[in-house]
């Protein structure tokens, strides 16, 4: 991807989420392994490692409202868009067959990580095409 | 949709960095119009007709008009 003011904003926003993700991860399962908090503490212990990876999603929606290039803001949201399919379809297959006790039940935060491989999928297209015309 | 950039930009010889530099818009936006995978929307289309003097119809040629 074009390192276009907009994407290099994006790239500093996810790595200081990454960093934060870990910060917070690392203290979260410690405490919550070893039983350290408990009641509404643990919930706010717990939903702490969520909250990044839910920035990742704002950063990306930052990126396409911040990006001036139409045409890297469609490359963007075609490549959003692949990793939201491949996501939903993998979740909406794994639900049924798991529903039918044919596989083993997949902890919910496991589909935003098949998103962001998706956004992996979404850029090999992207490149794809982009090689096929050049 | 087809379109005349690529002549145009050559008879400047510009470049498709340089073109992209005059519109602020990447080199492969430039490529990407340029090779009728993307049509630009009707803001961009005005601002490639008034870089190069042109109506939009004289750089993009309409798919009703296409043999």
């Amino acid at each position: 991807m074009p390192m276009s003011p907009a994407v290099r904003r994006y790239s500093r926003r996810v790595l200081v989420l990454a960093i934060v993700y870990v910060a917070l991860l690392l203290p979260a399962v410690y405490l919550l392994s070893r039983h350290r908090v408990a009641g509404p503490l643990a919930y706010a212990v717990g939903v702490l490692p969520a909250l990044p990876v839910a920035g990742f999603f704002v950063a990306i929606g930052a990126y396409l409202v911040e990006e001036r290039d139409e045409y890297l803001r469609m490359l963007a949201t075609r490549q959003s868009l692949i990793a939201t399919g491949v996501a939903m379809a993998a979740a909406t297959v794994w639900g049924f067959l798991e529903g039918f006790e044919l596989l083993p039940h997949m902890v919910g935060y496991a589909w935003p990580i098949v998103w962001f491989a998706g956004l992996g999928l979404g850029s090999c297209v992207n490149a794809l095409i982009e090689r096929r015309a050049a | 949709m087809n379109n005349h950039l690529r002549d145009l930009r050559s008879t400047r010889g510009w470049s498709q960095q340089e073109l992209g530099e005059r519109l602020e818009v990447s080199r492969q936006s430039v490529n990407a119009i340029e090779t009728g995978r993307y049509d630009p929307s009707l803001p961009l289309a005005f601002r490639i007709a008034e870089l190069f003097g042109l109506s939009i119809e004289d750089v993009f040629v309409s798919p009703s008009k296409e043999s």
